[in-house]
């Protein structure tokens, strides 16, 4: 695990709270997995179980006011920006106390007050929207900047491309983050892509581009950190690639036929939780009791918003029309 | 009162409301010093700076893209696409975000953005920037659809669209452009889903969008020569829809015409037809509804194919008559 210096906000003390996120994202996605296997949730989703340390990572080092632009497999990136697992959980049950009253599920779960300006179910449709975002940012000097979360099968779309340049040639406050899980569904990089990394893409727009190890949290965190006041001190944008692996298949219905037992269990060796744990006992700020602790209590939380769920309301069908406009 | 073009109608719609408000800028490629393929933006870039008019590179998909995002974040951008046929290149930014993010999100955010777009034949520009797209997006819940057709509608709609808390698609007639009508100096707004009688009539109703209505009303000094007398409604917003203003009509005359440039098959006029046909317009009803529209042809590049692909006015004097003469 690298050890560089960290940003002064993050404390010892943060560092054990994002320890306990990283339980709090798994076990989130976790129990999502359980439900779907039982038929209690219907739909479809997309879970993070892996690659954690992007998520949690990467939305520490921001400032409250900063913004993110999320993905398909975006629960994670909801935890870590400050949404409550049982408002997220209840969404997931279509209920009316979850983030979209029931109207959005799994791949739509949005909080912009927070910053959180959504997960995304088109695959490189959220690129765009950082953008855009970062623009308001410098037009109307917020200061803020947009983190832009997407995966290794968004960088083949031409909104990837687009973006981009765009972000570039107008120097916008945004870092592109591609979370590359070696997965775009079925599809491997090795397959899909004739270049060793993604993040060689950013000399095509003029910016600078970054990989590196995404189950490192210490990496993620200082990376992005570096990033991010690029990003804000004017200098324009950064692409960052995070190397993962996600655990599960690309959604419920996948038999993971395009991969073998070896790699997964090549990839779960590099457990970005366990890692970072170690890293924590070793710098003294964890004991082993401690982080049991702190599991058991994710466990508990996930189980605190399953009730809450369970015991919210249906939206009622009077609501179906509400909302489409303004 | 003063004359102006519905090009300068649009121009000073967004002018004055960039002069009021902060919030308001447009965005779209060569709108800078060129002022835009058709001369729309003309002279914005000296007035407001190339920060408020963002000449941007051709990314149809970022540019839309970034129009929903910054209208998502507190900013009101007005999106120049260079011409409506390109929106396909920028559907899913439109369709599967604009539209969708606020319903999405449980009524949490808002997207107020205008997409402002040149449609329509009749510039011999060929099958990909000549069509009429606007089925397409009136198809689409979360979107607001607006044609006008006189100068001073463009105006008053176009105020009207940036102050909407909605994404708005504001599809502008390329052979309107030129056109004049009297449009006062000073701001005002047409409402969204407001139709206009722009004939009284009393023998039958024509239905007509954008260039239509200018065709419709040839075809009416033509047909009043015959002793029929033709009202004709431009609905001015295809979403909302004043279908008062347009069954109102339909039971006062009993006989209608609906037509459109936009091709038939799947055309808005379906919809217009099927709105009269639902409502209490259909017991006053003297004669079958007819729809004109578009043949289901690519727009073609030679002048009498590409009139002849598309309504003219005899096309509406003989439509007119056979509706009249129907027993």
């Amino acid at each position: 695990m690298s050890n560089h210096a960290l940003p002064a906000f993050i404390t010892d003390e943060r560092l054990v709270e994002l320890y306990k996120q990283m339980w709090l994202i798994r076990y989130f996605d976790e129990k999502v997995d359980q439900f779907f296997a039982k038929g209690m949730i219907h739909g479809t989703t997309h879970l993070c179980v892996g690659q954690e340390a992007t998520a949690a990572g990467s939305i520490a080092v921001l400032q409250e006011k900063d913004k993110i632009t999320s993905t398909h497999r975006g629960h994670g990136h909801c935890i870590a920006k400050g949404a409550t697992v049982d408002r997220m959980m209840a969404e997931l049950f279509g209920k009316v106390t979850g983030y979209c009253k029931g109207k959005g599920g799994s791949m739509h779960i949005a909080d912009v007050e927070k910053g959180n300006l959504g997960a995304n179910g088109i695959v490189g449709g959220g690129i765009p929207l950082a953008v855009g975002a970062a623009l308001t940012s410098k037009m109307k000097n917020e200061g803020y900047v947009v983190l832009c979360f997407f995966g290794d099968g968004a960088a083949n779309e031409g909104s990837f491309h687009e973006s981009l340049n765009l972000a570039s040639i107008w120097d916008l406050p945004v870092v592109f983050i591609c979370e590359n899980n070696q997965y775009g569904m079925s599809g491997s990089v090795k397959e899909m892509f004739n270049i060793e990394n993604i993040a060689d893409r950013a000399q095509a727009y003029g910016i600078p581009g970054k990989v590196i190890d995404g189950n490192d949290m210490l990496e993620v965190m200082n990376t992005v950190y570096e990033a991010v006041e690029h990003a804000r001190s004017g200098k324009g944008p950064v692409l960052i690639e995070a190397k993962t692996y996600r655990w599960k298949g690309h959604s419920k219905s996948d038999a993971k036929k395009y991969r073998t037992r070896e790699e997964e269990q090549e990839w779960r060796k590099k457990d970005p939780i366990k890692r970072f744990k170690e890293y924590l006992i070793d710098k003294g700020v964890l004991t082993e009791e401690k982080a049991e602790q702190l599991r058991e209590e994710a466990f508990q939380e996930i189980e605190d918003a399953v009730k809450f769920a369970e015991n919210s309301p249906e939206p009622s069908v009077d609501t179906l029309l509400e909302d489409v406009y303004a | 009162m003063r004359e102006i073009t519905y090009l300068e109608a649009v121009r000073e719609a967004m002018s004055q409301e960039m002069r009021k408000n902060e919030d308001v800028y447009i965005l779209g490629e060569d709108i800078g010093v060129y002022g835009g393929a058709f001369g729309v933006t003309r002279g914005m870039i000296e007035e407001f700076g190339p920060e408020r008019v963002r000449n941007t590179p051709i990314s149809e998909a970022a540019i839309a893209g970034a129009a929903v995002g910054s209208a998502l974040t507190g900013m009101r951008p007005i999106l120049e696409l260079q011409f409506s046929d390109f929106i396909t290149i920028a559907m899913d930014q439109l369709v599967n975000q604009a539209a969708k993010l606020r319903y999405m999100f449980g009524g949490k955010g808002k997207v107020p953005m205008v997409v402002r777009t040149p449609a329509g034949s009749g510039t011999g520009a060929a099958a990909q920037h000549s069509q009429s797209l606007e089925a397409w997006m009136a198809h689409i819940p979360g979107l607001k659809v607006v044609q006008p057709s006189t100068a001073y509608d463009a105006k008053g709609l176009l105020k009207a669209a940036i102050d909407d808390d909605n994404p708005v698609i504001f599809y502008e007639h390329k052979l309107l452009y030129k056109t004049k009508s009297h449009v006062p100096e000073e701001q005002y707004s047409i409402p969204l889903g407001k139709a206009d009688i722009k004939r009284e009539g009393k023998d039958v109703t024509i239905v007509a969008t954008a260039i239509m209505v200018h065709k419709a009303l040839e075809a009416a000094k033509e047909l009043e020569k015959e002793g029929i007398d033709v009202e004709i409604v431009d609905p001015r917003t295809l979403v909302p829809l004043d279908e008062e203003t347009i069954v109102e009509s339909v039971k006062k005359t009993g006989r209608v015409v609906v037509v459109h440039e936009a091709v038939k098959r799947g055309g808005y006029g379906g919809e217009i037809a099927s709105v009269i046909a639902e409502s209490e317009a259909f017991d006053y009803l003297d004669a079958p509804i007819k729809r004109l529209g578009g043949l289901p042809v690519p727009i073609p590049y030679n002048p009498n194919l590409e009139k002849a692909a598309v309504p003219q006015v005899p096309d509406i004097i003989k439509a007119v008559k056979e509706t009249v003469q129907f027993k």
